[in-house]
């Protein structure tokens, strides 16, 4: 047992030679070197455990008013719209904190893809973070079947059909989804249970994100790694501070729809109860699955023995699955966008690529959009698998410098930025 | 806290706008995080609807003399009794009994042939036995709670037993002679 705890309170004292919990907290929340250079794009992994945190204990709340259950279910959110106390401001803050939290985590995914986070040694670090993001899209569209609008309902229908795409047990699975032969109570019943669980899921991928993050320390806007003390400052006050601005900003954003544009992300539609037998004209999925419904609806013809329709599913989970493997179609081993001349061009093109695509699925599956979204979707596959494969041996990378210190201080390099970082280290 | 060794050399006029700056955050952290809080725990309270069904009106009319009923009010259920003669006696004659719970008779009831109260044993809530005729109605001739045992008298008195207080009487208003509003 550790007799030299730097603790001074008795209490902690005895509690932290038991459960080194508060050693624990100083080193990696208080004492934990973070690179000095960093922007505010590395603001939004804790903004995006904020939103986790507030759509849990919202999602809580809510669950003591809603009613899993065909007949209730739509009555039990208009009740809580109009007769539980602060029920308006908690479902707002519900629905729109689902939009916030894939604002928020697409920010930081892009962060990634611009910075190179997401290469040796943070491989594992970033599939983790993919991981997240899939159950993210789960935990959402679970959530927005359960007002039971015709939105969430035709929403259900369409993506749970998806598995029927799936060769000889493609059938038997829906079946197996649904409960019954449509989406109906025993449906709603277990969306609900499993909307409920998987943010304790998340939160645990969540804390073997942080868990991995605080091995391998965060990246930079250099992509070079830190070399000494010289290069880092401490997580707190520095980053408690600066993650605290960044909340704020966040905060007044996301209020700003709460409060004056709660429905700004939804669909009108979903304020009309389910109806099993009138699908609406345009279904259309909440904004942030828009790139991949378009990617779903671009394959219009069979690809040999794939049917169009198994061919679009295959594609559409393949543009998320297919960022596990991005550490390793990336072949630059020079991280930052920043020393990367043609990446740096290549990233904004896919990101456009990415939006178009969202644009896309917002619109009928005819025409010059369905041309727009066939192009995009090659263009989104092309992007993993020749453009970045092949840039990695024909691009040639600006000359990196020798320490994050560098650029900073006019390439003095060696002690000189040590000496001036130490200096600036005084608060 | 952990000691920070870079405040040590630091001047006393940084370390008080530090220490006022921590405070200020601090304290503009909390005021925010409460008012976050507030809307959450609001919302365990009654709901508009549920405090919409917080009054009962009870006809009387057909309740006939040594008759209970039991009503449902705000989700519990509520004792009407015309008591008789015999009871409104018996009752007045106890108010100089020694009682657990002091009250008369009189403070009891509005109208003498009328008790309302609250059925739920004040001990730990069981519904006291003794609204209908075959019911065991305790050795006061008014209620008995089969729970823990506690003798209720004809005004509804504690009388033997557990329970610490009478049952309640609730908030009741004659709409008309023959008409209450509970609530």
């Amino acid at each position: 047992m550790s007799t030299d705890s730097q603790w001074k309170n008795p209490v902690i004292r005895w509690v932290d030679d038991r459960l080194p919990i508060f050693t624990y907290l100083d080193h990696e929340y208080q004492q934990f070197p973070m690179p000095k250079n960093l922007n505010y794009f590395w603001n939004f992994g804790a903004l995006a455990s904020i939103v986790l945190v507030v759509m849990v204990v919202t999602g809580i709340m809510l669950a003591m008013q809603y009613t899993p259950h065909v007949d209730y279910a739509f009555d039990s959110v208009e009740r809580i719209m109009r007769d539980v106390n602060y029920g308006w401001l908690l479902r707002y803050i519900h629905m729109n904190g689902g939009s916030m939290f894939f604002i928020v985590v697409y920010i930081h995914i892009f962060r990634g893809l611009y910075y190179g986070s997401y290469k040796a040694p943070r491989e594992l670090l970033w599939m983790l973070g993919v991981a997240i993001l899939l159950l993210m899209m789960a935990t959402a569209f679970l959530g927005y079947v359960l007002p039971w609008g015709q939105m969430s309902y035709w929403g259900a229908t369409v993506i749970t059909k998806m598995f029927s795409a799936i060769p000889f047990i493609g059938d038997w699975i829906v079946t197996l989804l649904w409960g019954g032969f449509s989406v109906d109570n025993a449906t709603l019943n277990r969306f609900f249970s499993l909307h409920y669980l998987m943010p304790f899921v998340l939160f645990g991928l969540v804390g073997m994100h942080v868990v991995a993050l605080h091995v391998t320390k965060s990246n930079n806007p250099d992509g070079v790694e830190m070399n000494g003390p010289q290069d880092s400052v401490p997580f707190h006050p520095y980053f408690t501070a600066k993650d605290a601005v960044g909340t704020g900003f966040f905060l007044i954003f996301f209020a700003y729809f709460v409060f004056f544009a709660p429905n700004f992300f939804g669909e009108a539609d979903n304020y009309i109860e389910a109806n099993p037998l009138q699908t609406p004209a345009h279904i259309v999925p909440e904004w942030y699955f828009l790139p991949f419904y378009a990617i779903l609806r671009s394959v219009t013809v069979d690809f040999w023995f794939i049917s169009a329709k198994l061919m679009g599913v295959i594609l559409m989970f393949g543009a998320t699955m297919i960022l596990f493997v991005l550490p390793w179609l990336d072949t630059s081993k020079v991280r930052s966008a920043r020393y990367r001349p043609i990446y740096k061009f290549v990233f904004w093109i896919f990101l456009a690529d990415c939006v178009m695509l969202g644009w896309v699925g917002g619109q009928l599956p005819e025409g010059i959009p369905l041309i727009m979204g066939q192009v995009g979707t090659v263009y989104y596959f092309a992007h993993f698998v020749i453009v970045l494969p092949v840039l990695g041996w024909i691009e040639k990378p600006l000359p990196l410098p020798t320490s994050i210190s560098e650029p900073v201080t006019g390439g003095g390099g060696g002690a000189a930025p040590g000496a001036t970082a130490a200096k600036m280290e005084k608060p | 806290m952990a000691d920070n060794p870079a405040s040590a050399d630091t001047d006393d006029e940084d370390a008080g706008r530090r220490d006022f700056l921590v405070l200020a955050a601090t304290a503009m952290g909390a005021i925010g995080a409460a008012s976050f809080v507030w809307p959450l725990i609001q919302s365990m309270n009654p709901s508009a609807e549920v405090l919409a069904l917080s009054t009962t009106e009870v006809d009387l009319e057909p309740i006939e003399s040594g008759q209970a009923i039991t009503i449902v009010w705000q989700g519990k259920p509520v004792f009407v009794r015309r008591r008789t003669a015999a009871e409104i006696a018996t009752a007045k004659k106890d108010d100089s009994a020694d009682l657990r719970d002091p009250q008369t008779d009189a403070e009891r009831a509005e109208k003498p042939e009328w008790l309302v109260l609250i059925g739920l044993c004040t001990h730990l809530g069981c519904i006291p036995l003794g609204q209908k005729a075959t019911d065991p109605k305790g050795e006061y001739g008014g209620w008995f709670c089969p729970c823990h045992g506690s003798h209720y008298d004809t005004s509804g008195r504690i009388r033997r037993g557990p329970a610490p207080t009478n049952l309640p009487v609730p908030p009741y208003a004659y709409l008309e002679d023959n008409k209450i509003l509970i609530g």
